[in-house]
C-alpha cells in the first residue's frame, strides 16, 4: 500500500477540528489546558458558532488561549475575564460568550468578579480550570492547593493556620441564584473527556437559551508544577484532588 | 444685576429645592444661574446650604465667601452667615428654635415665622415656599409667575395638584416677613 | 432649538451620554458623581436607545466591563471619583495598552485616602501623568461649565474612536454638584452592529468568514514585540499633541500677568481677574481645556511676553509643574492651591496674586 493510498478521505477516522489553529501549543506535554481547548473548539465547530463566539481569556498559562482558536478573542486583566464577558454579553446579547479561566485567575485575584458575574446570572459560559497551583508564575500556591500539597511559596505544604483552606468555588457559585449550571469534569481518561465535552456543549447551549451562568470546572494536573511525570499526575489527582473535588453535576436547572 | 444669595437651614426644610426653583425662575427670565450645594452627609438631617447666583452676566465663580442676601433658617447657620452678609445686604431668618438675634445693625434684617405659619396651616412641605415668598417680597429679583412656572417644570405631573397650595404659601410669606433691624 | 435647561454637571454628563449614542454605561457609587449613575437609572435609556446601564460590584469590575465593551467597538463609559479612580487605574492602562476607545469621568474630591468628599483637583499627576503602569497617556478635558460636561462627552467620545485611546473627562466636585444652564445635544442614534464592524473592524463582535480573528490585547512578551507597540502608541501621541491641544485664552492679547488654571479654578480665577482690571492692573486667563496635550507652545508664546504667570489649583501644585515646563524659566512662575476640599475665594486669589507676583 502507497501512502498515498492511505491517505485518503475514504479512510479518515480522525480530523482536526479547523476552529483550533495550527499554532503549536506552548504548554506542557500531559497539561489539560490541551485537551480542554480541543473539547471547547470542536463544541464550537459542531454547534455551528463560530462566528458567533467570544472568547475571553484568562491570566495565567492560558494567557495565550487566544493563539489556539479561530474566533474572536479578548485578553483580559487577572481575574477580570467574568467583567469583560458581562459587558460583552450585555451589549451583544445574540453572541456567545465564554471565559476560560484557571484557579488562580477566578477563585483568588478575580473571585468578586466571578461571584458577581454568577449572581447576575450572566449569559456565558465560564470554563474553569482547576489543578490546584499557579502554572505559569512557578508552581506557587493557589487556592484550590491541597492541605499539605506543596508548592513554591508554601514549601513545607499548605498548612490551614497559615495559608486558609481550600476553596471549593464552585459549590459556591452553585448557591448562587443566578447559575444554572454548574459542574465538576475531568479530561483524565477517554470516558472523563466525552462526559467533559457533554458539559461544554451544554453550557454553550445554556448560553444560547438565555438560561443563565454556566460554570464547567475541570480539576486537572499540573505535572510541570507537581513535580510529577503526567501518569503519576493522573493518579495523584484521583487520590488526591477528587476527595475534596468530586466529580459530576453541583447544579442543573 | 447680579445677586449673590446663600440659603441656609437644616436637612429636610427644603433649602436646596428652594433655591432651585428660584435659580428655575431665574433661568426664565433668561438671567446666567448658578446652584451650588455644600452636599454630602450633611444633608441627611444635618446643615444643608446652597449658593444661587442670578446674574446678567457669566458668572464665574459659583462657590462665595460673601452674600447680598443670607436666608437661614437655623442657629448653625445665622452663626455661620450673618458675618458674610455684605454690608448693606440682606439677612433674613426664622426666629423657630433661634436663641439669639441678629446683631448686626449694617445690613437689612427681616424675620419670617414660616416654621410656626407653615404648621398653623397644617402645611409643613410648604415651609420653603413661605420663605421664598417672604424672600421675594423683600427682593422681587425674579417674577412669580416664572417662579410658578419653574415650579411646574421641575415638579412631575403627579403632584401638579399641589401648585395652588404653594402659590398661596408664598403670597402668606410675603405678607408675614417684617423687617427687625 | 434646543430647551435651555437647569441641571447638575454629573446629570448632564448622563444625560449627554444616551444623547451621543452611547452603548454602555458601567460604574459604581461614589460621592460626589452618583447622580450621573442615577440619572441613566432613572431616564432609562435600555427602553428608549437600547443603551445598556450597569451597577457594576466594584469600581475595577466597572472598568473591566468597560474594556469588554470598548473590546468589541462599542462606545462605552465608566465615571467615578478619586479614590475609585484609582481603583480603576489597572484597567485603565490595560485600555491604553490595548488601544481601546472609551469615555472615562472623574469628579474628583480630596485626597489621599479616603480623603474627603469635597472638591479637589488633586488627581492632575494620576490623569496626565500615566496613573496606571507604563507609558502611556490619556486625552484628558478639563470642563468649567455644566454646558462643557454636556459638550465633552461627545468631544471624548469623538477623539477616542479618532486616535483609539481612551479619554478622560477631570472634572470635580464643584462642576459635577452645581446646576447651570445647559443645551443638551440633539439625540444622536446609536450606530447599529453593522456600522460599528465597519467603524472598529479590530473589534471582537464574532468572527466574519472574510477576515482571520480579532484578538484585543496587550500583551506582547518578546522585547522587540513590545517597544515596537510602544513605539507606535508614542508617535500616535505625538501626532494628538499635534493636532487636539484646546485652551482658552480671557484677555491675554494685553496681560501683564496671566492666571493659569483649569476647571472650576479657571472661574475663580475670572472673578479674580475682573478685580485685578478693576485695580488697572493687566490680568488675563489662560485656561487648559485639554490637560493632556497641555498647551504648552502657548504659554511658551505668552512666556515671551508677560510679566509672570499665577497658577491656581485646588492641589498643592500639580499642573504648575508643566506650567514652569513650559514657561522654562523666562518669567516667574507662582502658584497659589488650596487642598483637602478647601476652595479660594476670588479675593483670596488676588490678595495673593498680589504679594507674590506683583509686589514682588
Amino acid at each position: 500500500m502507497t501512502t498515498k493510498e492511505i491517505i485518503n478521505p475514504a479512510n479518515l477516522v480522525y480530523d482536526k477540528t479547523s476552529i483550533l489553529t495550527d499554532n503549536v501549543m506552548h504548554y506542557c506535554p500531559g497539561c489539560s489546558h490541551g485537551v480542554v481547548h480541543k473539547l471547547i473548539a470542536e463544541v464550537i465547530e459542531e454547534m455551528g458558532i463560530q462566528n458567533k463566539t467570544v472568547g475571553v481569556a484568562p491570566v495565567g498559562c492560558a494567557v495565550f488561549a487566544y493563539n489556539y482558536l479561530n474566533i474572536d478573542w479578548q485578553e483580559a486583566a487577572h481575574g477580570r475575564a467574568p467583567a469583560l464577558a458581562t459587558a460583552i454579553n450585555r451589549l451583544l446579547p445574540e453572541n456567545v460568550v465564554f471565559t476560560y479561566q484557571g484557579d488562580g485567575d477566578l477563585a483568588a485575584i478575580g473571585t468578586a468578579e466571578t461571584i458577581h458575574a454568577c449572581n447576575r446570572g450572566e449569559n456565558i459560559a465560564i470554563f474553569f480550570i482547576n489543578n490546584a497551583i499557579y502554572g505559569m508564575t512557578g508552581g506557587q500556591m493557589a487556592p484550590t492547593t491541597l492541605v499539605g500539597m506543596k508548592t513554591a511559596t508554601c514549601p513545607t505544604g499548605r498548612e490551614p493556620h497559615l495559608n486558609g483552606y481550600p476553596i471549593r468555588i464552585s459549590n459556591l457559585l452553585a448557591e448562587l441564584d443566578g447559575t444554572c449550571y454548574v459542574t465538576r469534569q475531568s479530561v483524565h481518561k477517554l470516558a472523563a473527556v466525552r462526559k467533559a465535552k457533554r458539559a461544554i456543549q451544554k453550557a454553550f447551549e445554556n448560553v444560547i437559551a438565555k438560561k443563565g451562568t454556566s460554570v464547567v470546572e475541570i480539576v486537572s494536573t499540573c505535572n510541570s508544577g507537581w513535580k510529577m511525570t503526567p501518569h503519576q499526575s493522573n493518579l495523584w489527582m484521583e487520590e488526591n484532588m477528587f476527595p475534596l473535588y468530586p466529580l459530576g453535576d453541583l447544579k442543573d436547572r | 444685576m447680579k445677586k449673590e444669595i446663600i440659603i441656609a437651614g437644616f436637612g429636610g426644610q427644603g433649602v436646596l429645592s428652594m433655591g432651585k426653583i428660584l435659580a428655575y425662575a431665574g433661568l426664565l427670565e433668561g438671567k446666567e444661574v448658578t446652584w451650588m450645594p455644600a452636599y454630602g452627609p450633611e444633608q441627611r438631617g444635618g446643615t444643608a446650604n446652597v449658593t444661587v447666583i442670578l446674574s446678567d452676566q457669566r458668572i464665574s465663580a459659583p462657590m462665595l465667601q460673601v452674600y447680598d442676601i443670607a436666608v437661614v433658617l437655623n442657629q448653625p447657620s445665622m452663626d455661620k452667615f450673618e458675618p458674610r452678609v455684605k454690608p448693606g445686604g440682606v439677612l433674613i431668618y426664622d426666629s423657630n428654635g433661634m436663641t439669639r438675634k441678629p446683631t448686626r445693625t449694617d445690613i437689612n434684617v427681616y424675620c419670617i415665622d414660616a416654621t410656626d405659619k407653615a404648621s398653623e396651616m397644617g402645611a409643613q412641605k410648604t415651609f420653603n415656599m413661605i420663605v421664598l415668598g417672604g424672600l421675594l417680597k423683600i427682593d422681587p429679583m425674579v417674577a412669580i409667575d416664572k417662579v410658578m412656572l419653574g415650579l411646574k417644570k421641575s415638579l412631575p405631573e403627579r403632584h401638579h395638584k399641589l401648585l395652588p397650595a404653594n402659590e398661596k404659601a408664598m403670597g402668606i410669606g410675603a405678607e408675614i416677613i417684617r423687617k427687625t433691624a | 432649538m434646543e430647551e435651555v435647561k437647569l441641571m447638575k454637571g454629573n446629570e448632564a454628563i448622563a444625560h449627554a451620554a444616551i444623547r451621543y449614542g452611547c452603548d454602555g454605561y458601567f460604574g459604581y457609587p461614589i460621592t460626589p458623581q452618583s447622580e450621573v449613575m442615577e440619572t441613566l437609572m432613572d431616564e432609562a435609556p435600555w427602553n428608549t436607545t437600547g443603551m445598556v446601564v450597569l451597577q457594576a460590584e466594584s469600581e475595577v469590575a466597572a472598568i473591566n466591563m468597560v474594556y469588554g465593551g470598548a473590546g468589541c467597538g462599542k462606545r462605552v463609559m465608566t465615571s467615578s471619583s478619586s479614590p475609585g479612580m484609582s481603583l480603576k487605574q489597572e484597567g485603565i492602562s490595560y485600555l491604553a495598552g490595548a488601544e481601546l476607545p472609551c469615555l472615562l469621568v472623574n469628579v474628583m474630591r480630596g485626597g489621599p485616602g479616603l480623603g474627603t468628599i469635597q472638591p479637589s483637583q488633586a488627581d492632575y499627576f494620576q490623569s496626565v501623568k500615566g496613573g496606571g503602569h507604563g507609558d502611556y497617556k490619556l486625552i484628558t478635558l478639563a470642563p468649567s461649565s455644566v454646558q462643557e460636561m454636556a459638550d465633552f462627552v461627545g468631544k471624548a467620545f469623538e477623539l477616542a474612536f479618532k486616535y483609539r485611546n481612551p479619554a478622560l473627562i477631570l472634572s470635580d466636585g464643584i462642576i459635577g454638584q452645581m446646576m447651570e444652564k445647559v443645551i443638551l445635544p440633539p439625540f444622536q442614534p446609536r450606530r447599529t452592529n453593522e456600522e460599528v464592524r465597519k467603524e472598529c473592524p479590530w473589534g471582537t463582535m464574532g468572527k466574519t468568514d472574510d477576515r482571520t480573528y480579532n484578538v484585543i490585547t496587550s500583551l506582547a512578551l518578546e522585547a522587540d514585540v513590545m517597544e515596537a507597540t510602544n513605539r507606535r502608541l508614542q508617535a500616535k501621541y505625538r501626532q494628538i499633541e499635534e493636532n487636539e491641544t484646546l485652551f482658552e485664552a480671557i484677555n491675554c492679547d494685553d496681560a501683564d500677568y496671566v492666571y493659569v488654571a483649569f476647571g472650576s479654578s479657571a472661574r475663580l480665577c475670572g472673578d479674580a481677574m475682573e478685580m485685578a482690571r478693576r485695580n488697572g492692573v493687566k490680568v488675563g486667563v489662560l485656561r487648559p481645556i485639554t490637560l493632556w496635550p497641555f498647551p504648552t507652545k502657548e504659554i511658551e508664546r505668552l512666556a515671551k511676553r508677560v510679566k509672570g504667570f499665577m497658577v491656581v489649583e485646588l492641589s498643592a501644585g500639580q499642573m504648575v509643574e508643566d506650567v514652569r515646563l513650559a514657561v522654562n524659566g523666562c518669567v516667574p512662575v507662582e502658584f497659589h492651591g488650596r487642598t483637602g476640599g478647601s476652595v479660594p475665594s476670588s479675593e483670596e486669589i488676588w490678595d495673593v496674586t498680589q504679594q507674590k507676583l506683583i509686589k514682588k
